[in-house]
């Protein structure tokens, strides 16, 4: 069953109807999307969304219950092995051997490719000096810190040069200095011809830095999918704004929303308010005006644009913090929602 | 003291939780009882012993009938008579017997001529136990000829002889047989099962899966890794013990060829057994917990510190099917008998066939998704 599948050239990843069952909760349901040919693709959601699930089953390590998927060509049910070739895999655990070298790492991850002798030292150099681990290729990888195991695990992935590299949470348990420095190795990836990223995050800031399209996933479904910017444009009001007058406006939020750019309020309490507004500095100004015009105080004010937090809280109606995690039947962690 | 018994209680759940910790506390110290109950001090029962009349006489047939009341009533040894001498130690040499007496030519004529004659009884002294429960029964035996309960008037008088067939074997030698195959055992324990599971457990087994390695090479890599290193193991043992032990003509070539085939076949076994029980294991505390049972399950019916025919009928009965057993009765057949690897064949198959089920078995039982 090695025939390649029909898809179009551009289409690296297309997801067809994919579910996963594990007893009674269902992590992943009916999701269908596409991810074209050097796009860096992320799915982003809170930890139990589903996005670990799905990613495991396009990476051929969790059979779906339902639907399929054609990844790099190939039916990831019905050619898992053409897939497995083509792809390269950074799992959310460290799964490389904490009792071996950094340069041991690589090469028996190189042999696992068919990759042997002199182009398996020098792949395996190659990766080290561009991860910026040359100086600790003979360290054990238990000696390394978190960051430069992540970044030990990246090179791993790239082993065997794969066209399609699936990340999942690549920088969850990092400090910001290791982030970033995973950020820029994400970035430079895509340098390579045509390689496609598709990763996992519960990071907003992340996501809305390194993907060109970003899927918002909640409840093991997909609920939005566009350009970060066409994602946030897609929230009424480009701009959230918080006031606080001293005293109170004399009618409360009825005066803010007759003011012509406000698209929503919601009192905050101690004459504090949130403002949806299509034009953040043109309401801000208002608000000043408002302000003197009624003799009151303003205690502070902040314009900040809309965010990916905001295009989360439009289409799940609850924050990141606020997903209540779902109960994974016991034994099935290993697979369960990610 | 209240924070004390918060971490008492957190035991306490955990504890409840852990149902392989829980089977471990409770059965392992049962199954101990029951087995090293039965596996120790029980009486020798059983021994094959080939008979071989040379005399015909009718004081010989009184010998004769007097051995097979012993095989019909304390079944200390079950006798085959054998007509041809030469054969019935050929047997004794190859471990199908244990031991074989002798009637000698003219038995019947010198003990009425009260010549004393002498019985011949050659014991396999590789299993000292064995020996001695036979050798203490025949002397009973010729005991009740020369004595018997009506006392003629004139009474004759037989002497047994007892002949080793292998120089002196003392309780080290017979003990390293088991202790090649406990370092086997051990090995396939830690460095196959627990160290599969903990590598499936911290997720470096993902890391695998996510390749192009198939299902078939990935319980190849695992089994044969862990033959490698059981090999080494049951080798180490195998050459530091015959020296300490002093093994007569170990390092013989041929010899230490049919040993190490034996090692091999032992490990292959071994390591297929854990990999079998473990294959769809994914707790870490679970192979803790259950290696102790399995320890006392496989490595005490085996014969390897007890002979088998001392034990009672279940126990030989799952000695049986201890691949252990055949283990130690071939390493112990070819360090300590002077035979070759004819002599193996049944250890051999048994170890093949061991190896073939678990690893079939295994093969059924492994995913190679998560």
């Amino acid at each position: 069953m090695r025939a390649k599948q029909p898809t179009a050239p551009h289409q690296a990843i297309e997801v067809l109807g994919i579910s996963k069952r594990f007893g009674a909760l269902l992590a992943v349901d009916n999701v269908s999307f596409t991810v074209k040919t050097g796009e860096i693709f992320g799915l982003l959601g809170p930890n139990g969304a589903g996005k670990s699930t799905l990613i495991r089953m396009l990476t051929t390590l969790v059979p779906p219950t339902s639907g399929t998927a054609v990844v790099a060509g190939y039916d990831i049910i019905q050619d898992p092995d053409a897939v497995r070739i083509r792809i390269g895999v950074i799992p959310q655990n460290l799964t490389s051997d904490p009792e071996l070298t950094c340069a041991e790492n690589l090469g028996i991850h190189a042999r696992l490719y068919g990759i042997t002798g002199a182009r398996r030292r020098e792949r395996t150099r190659e990766l080290l000096e561009a991860v910026g681990l040359l100086d600790r290729a003979d360290a054990l990888a238990s000696t390394l810190s978190g960051g430069m195991r992540r970044r030990l695990e990246i090179a791993r992935g790239l082993v065997h040069d794969p066209q399609i590299l699936f990340l999942d949470e690549p920088t969850t348990g990092l400090d910001p200095a290791s982030r970033i420095s995973v950020w820029e190795m994400i970035t430079h990836l895509r340098a390579r011809q045509g390689r496609t990223l598709l990763l996992t995050t519960h990071y907003m800031d992340e996501a809305d830095r390194l993907c060109d399209r970003v899927a918002i996933v909640d409840r093991g479904r997909i609920v939005a999918l566009d350009t970060p910017v066409a994602l946030k444009s897609s929230v009424p009001g480009a701009s959230r704004i918080e006031v606080q007058f001293a005293p109170d406006l004399p009618h409360g939020a009825a005066d803010l929303e007759a003011l012509p750019a406000v698209k929503s309020v919601r009192a905050l309490g101690s004459a504090t308010y949130r403002i949806s507004s299509d034009r953040g500095p043109a309401s801000a100004q208002e608000l000043v005006e408002l302000a003197r015009e009624h003799n009151l105080e303003l205690k502070s004010l902040s314009v900040q644009s809309t965010s990916l937090d905001d295009v989360f809280l439009h289409y799940t109606g609850h924050g990141l913090a606020e997903m209540p995690e779902p109960a994974v039947p016991a034994g099935r962690t290993k697979g369960g929602r990610g | 003291m209240k924070r004390a018994l918060a971490l008492v209680e957190r035991d306490m759940r955990k504890f409840r939780r852990s149902p392989a910790l829980l089977f471990a506390s409770l059965v392992l110290p049962i199954v101990q009882l029951i087995i090293l109950g039965n596996a120790f001090g029980g009486n020798i029962k059983n021994v094959t012993m080939g008979v071989v009349n040379l005399d015909r006489g009718p004081e010989s047939v009184g010998v004769l009938e007097r051995v097979r009341a012993v095989g019909a009533n304390a079944r200390t040894f079950l006798p085959t008579d054998y007509d041809d001498e030469g054969a019935a130690l050929r047997d004794l040499r190859k471990g199908v017997l244990s031991a074989v007496l002798i009637v000698p030519q003219h038995y019947s004529r010198d003990l009425l001529e009260r010549h004393q004659p002498h019985l011949a009884l050659i014991t396999d002294n590789t299993d000292r136990s064995v020996a001695g429960a036979v050798g203490a029964q025949m002397s009973d035996l010729v005991a009740s000829i020369n004595a018997p309960e009506v006392p003629p008037r004139e009474p004759a008088q037989a002497a047994l002889d007892v002949v080793e067939v292998y120089p002196y074997i003392n309780y080290i030698k017979y003990l390293l047989p088991g202790s090649v195959a406990l370092a086997i055992f051990v090995t396939a324990m830690i460095g196959g099962g627990l160290l599969f599971i903990d590598d499936k457990s911290r997720g470096l087994h993902e890391g695998y899966m996510v390749t192009p390695i198939t299902k078939w090479e990935l319980i190849l890599g695992f089994n044969l890794s862990g033959v490698i290193k059981a090999i080494l193991s049951g080798e180490t043992v195998l050459v530091m013990g015959a020296i300490v032990a002093e093994v007569p003509n170990f390092f013989q070539p041929l010899r230490v060829l049919e040993l190490t085939l034996m090692v091999a076949l032992t490990s292959v076994a071994l390591i297929g057994l854990m990999f079998f029980i473990m294959a769809r294991i994914s707790d870490p505390l679970v192979p803790r917990a259950i290696f102790g049972v399995l320890n006392t399950l496989l490595f005490f019916p085996s014969g390897a510190v007890y002979p088998i025919a001392g034990f009672p009928r279940w126990l030989r009965v799952m000695s049986a099917c201890d691949p252990f057993t055949y283990a130690v009765h071939g390493l112990r057949t070819l360090l300590l008998k002077d035979v070759g690897i004819s002599a193996v064949t049944t250890d051999i198959f048994a170890l093949v066939l061991t190896s073939v089920l678990v690893l079939s078995g295994a093969t059924l039982l492994f995913r190679r998704t998560l």
